[in-house]
């Protein structure tokens, strides 16, 4: 073969890679729109809000389909995580790079990244056997909201706090050079100069630890009680749409598969409008 | 015209770990007037500069010996109130550096920080500032506008303006001029002569027309076997006119740097 | 770079800036805190019960005793064939982007838009996927196979964004310097790209490692959960992520073993997270000061 020839067979392999690689997400939403398509024919779309409670069937009209106590369940542990884990990602950051003395904060560093190395498999685990009974204690059951909440805050502290850092470092020198010759104190350097010089990255972050706490399965699975029914308060159990998925899947058929397939959409949904709002509120303008 | 120097310099060297940038320099800047520092780049000036508002100390590794007073305080001494010595000393640097905050907002967070809260102080003196630096007309629709789309040159002013607002007794500019076009360089250039007589003005150039034009002092700095040092330091007339030593003469005639 | 600790003195005597330091050294202490009880706790209550035993034995009494061997065998299983599967294709999309194609071209643009939005897809969202298209479509049922093959969808868009930055990193002489000696760019990838743009390579791969280690919910219902032996790729197979879940949640008394795999598994992830960090640091610098 001709080196040319080779070239050619080259290109088309890689165009062949990337097509794929960038054609699996248009797959998977697909695959999930042609599962759903029988709950929505046969429970239809009105019911996932409107039934009386959530008593999955395999045929439409013998089970109960309502989906909003979880898709609640996951907004307020979402909700609830990133309220958490904002500001001591940020606080974390900050600390990294104007508070602590160097070789401390590149010990602190490494250790988020550890953190954000743990799998949330670990984190639920440690979650069910340390805070859930720790929670039951001042009011059970202890697997509650409140423990989901405090669980998924911890797994995407790192997150945040990685991004936030990241942010920091890109701070330009200049900025800083100004605020030191007018005089400027450190909590004013960083509040009214660093943090907004720093912004559109913390908001990056924000924006990806929300997905990661919407998408967030395991942990949620592990420490919430799954009982689907709307929160009265932080210490009541809740269900998210991850952990239903993952519980009921083994056994779901029919429709009842077919719905759970539907709520897999609805996250995959919540997940890319999420990234179009970050791109539409966070796209950085050009700097001269 | 002078009453007598503001910086007090006593053999005053500056190392980066083993490094030297310049080493004893002496030097009394003369209170209120303009004194301009000028040499080949390289020599120690910025350096020299930044040691006279303990901005020196963001170098890591930057070792500062001998002393310097300004306005009676020693600078370096340990008890010296780092913030409350920067804002009697103000600086301007050479790329114009507004933050990424609105053009109010620039002026008001010197103030706000240095205990200016009363909004109608913050808002006559943000005027005031602006007025100052021949701003006012063209910015003041949009002081709410990011300062970060003014041009080179009003950006410039804007900074200026920034350091003003604190009332400082001295001013130490980083050839301010430099990264601007000759128009808005000759803007930013009459207003350093306007601000004669109520600052003292310390202005790194290497611009020696400039210097001409606007010191009244003037040291010139240039490297000898690695280390920065002042070679010549006196009254723009001696050092244009009549200059003591060989490599001033060279220099000032443009046959050196 | 600003030290800004020594740069930036807090105010004297100022509440508002005692406040901040107050809560920004109280927010760092308490991430601290949070991680030594959680990771001292796991490796206090887990490290005891690890030894050879643990490693290569089968469970016995549905985990409570007995070892973890077989999680081990599936664990190693399901990371091959994500790996097989996607360091190929991830390598072949990652050159194109960064070799063939123009930064402002729309190819690469909804490439690259679309792998981002896959970077974010929740990992239950791959497992309905994997469950819908490999178990069922494909017929592999839950196996090991099936598995690997979601996770590999999974880590396609961190080894290809990995690798990519690996290439982009390549210095351009590099590529001048071949096309003047009349190398065809087929040449040029193998003898001279590839090999300068390993180490984004490497990092990849061992972030992708690193996911495919961690990862739990996907492989549920895709792997699923048998705890023999796999004796091929498509038996189901269940992986230390998922015996630590089962042992916890569905198994009373279950809690000393799934703390000692969590430890297991920790220790493989840091291990996996340093050669990370080993290679970046390292290797890295050491092209950049032989440039």
């Amino acid at each position: 073969m001709s080196p040319s020839a080779k070239d050619r067979l080259l290109l088309g392999v890689l165009r062949g890679c990337a097509a794929l690689a960038g054609l699996l997400v248009v797959v998977i939403a697909a695959f999930l729109i042609l599962e759903s398509v029988p709950a929505f024919r046969n429970v239809g779309w009105t019911r996932f809000f409107s039934d009386p409670a959530w008593h999955p069937a395999p045929r439409a009209e013998a089970g109960q389909f309502q989906m909003l106590p979880m898709l609640a369940g996951t907004l307020a542990v979402m909700a609830g995580a990133v309220l958490l884990a904002t500001p001591l990602g940020v606080l974390s950051a900050v600390f990294c790079r104007y508070y602590a003395p160097p070789a401390l904060g590149n010990a602190y560093r490494r250790l988020i990244e550890l953190l954000s190395g743990i799998p949330s498999v670990v984190y639920g685990f440690w979650g069910l056997v340390t805070l859930v009974p720790l929670i039951n204690q001042v009011r059970p059951p202890g697997a509650s909201l409140l423990a989901g909440v405090l669980v998924v805050a911890i797994m995407i502290l790192p997150t945040v706090a990685l991004m936030a850092d990241g942010a920091l470092a890109q701070v330009p020198q200049e900025y800083l050079r100004a605020a030191a010759a007018l005089g400027l104190s450190r909590w004013t350097t960083v509040r009214a100069v660093v943090l907004p010089a720093a912004k559109y990255g913390l908001f990056t972050g924000v924006m990806l630890e929300t997905g990661r706490a919407i998408g967030e399965t395991m942990a949620t699975l592990m420490v919430c009680g799954n009982i689907v029914r709307f929160p009265q308060s932080v210490f009541d159990p809740v269900r998210t749409l991850t952990a239903n998925i993952a519980l009921e899947m083994a056994y779901a058929l029919g429709d009842h598969r077919s719905a759970l397939f539907a709520s897999g959409l609805l996250l995959l949904v919540l997940i890319v409008m999420l990234a179009g709002a970050a791109e539409w509120i966070g796209g950085e303008p050009a700097r001269d | 015209m002078s009453a007598g120097s503001y910086f007090e310099v006593s053999d005053m060297s500056l190392h980066y770990g083993a490094k030297c940038a310049f080493e004893s320099v002496v030097m009394s800047v003369p209170r209120g007037e303009v004194t301009a520092l000028i040499g080949p780049s390289g020599c120690g000036k910025t350096s020299f500069l930044n040691c006279l508002n303990r901005l020196i100390d963001l170098a890591p590794g930057a070792r500062v010996t001998g002393s310097v007073r300004a306005g009676g305080l020693d600078l370096y001494a340990p008890t010296t109130d780092l913030l409350a010595l920067r804002r009697r000393i103000g600086m301007l640097f050479q790329k114009p550096n507004p933050f990424p905050l609105s053009i109010r907002r620039n002026l008001e967070l010197p103030l706000r920080e240095h205990g200016i809260r009363d909004k109608r102080r913050l808002e006559e003196t943000v005027e005031h500032a602006l007025r100052d630096v021949g701003l006012w007309e063209e910015v003041k629709d949009r002081l709410d506008r990011p300062a970060l789309q003014l041009s080179g040159g009003q950006k410039q002013r804007l900074c200026l303006a920034r350091a003003l607002v604190l009332e400082p007794e001295a001013l130490l500019m980083d050839e301010p001029c430099s990264a601007l076009d000759p128009l808005a360089s000759a803007v930013v250039e009459d207003l350093i002569k306007r601000l004669r007589g109520r600052y003292t003005l310390l202005v790194v150039t290497h611009h020696l027309a400039q210097a001409r034009r606007l010191a009244d002092h003037v040291g010139l700095f240039w490297m000898l076997e690695g280390r920065g040092k002042l070679i010549e330091w006196g009254p723009a007339g001696q050092i244009f006119e009549a200059p003591r030593e060989a490599l001033t003469a060279e220099y000032v005639r443009g046959r050196q740097g | 770079m600003i030290d800004a600790t020594t740069a930036f003195p807090p105010a004297r005597g100022s509440s508002g800036e005692r406040l901040a330091t107050a809560a920004v050294w109280s927010s760092a202490l308490l991430v601290v805190g949070v991680s030594v009880w959680m990771l001292g706790g796991l490796f206090w209550q887990g490290a005891g019960r690890i030894n050879w035993a643990f490693l290569t034995t089968e469970p016995a009494n549905a985990g409570r005793s007995g070892g973890i061997a077989p999680m081990l065998a599936s664990t190693v299983l399901v990371l091959g064939v994500a790996l097989a599967v996607s360091v190929p294709l991830g390598l072949g999309a990652a050159v194109l982007l960064a070799e063939f194609t123009d930064s402002g071209s729309v190819f690469g643009r909804l490439v690259r838009r679309s792998l981002d939005v896959l970077a974010g897809v929740p990992s239950v969202v791959f497992a309905l996927f994997g469950n819908a298209l490999f178990c069922q479509y494909l017929g592999l049922g839950y196996s090991i196979l099936a598995g690997g093959l979601t996770l590999a969808c999974m880590v396609l868009p961190v080894l290809i964004r990995a690798t990519e930055e690996g290439f982009r990193a390549v210095p351009e002489d590099y590529r001048r310097a071949a096309a003047a000696l009349g190398m065809s760019r087929t040449g040029t990838l193998w003898h001279v790209l590839l090999p300068a743009a390993a180490p984004g390579l490497a990092v990849g791969l061992v972030l992708g490692i690193g996911r495919v280690l961690g990862e739990t919910a996907a492989l549920l219902f895709t792997s699923g959960y048998v705890d023999r032996m796999p004796e091929s790729l498509l038996d189901s197979g269940r992986t230390l992520s998922v015996h630590i879940y089962d042992l916890s949640m569905n198994v009373t008394g279950g809690d000393a073993n799934a703390c000692a795999t969590a430890v297991v598994l920790v220790v493989l992830l840091l291990v996996v997270n340093a050669a990370a960090g080993w290679i970046a640091r390292h290797w890295m610098r050491g092209k950049r000061i032989s440039e």
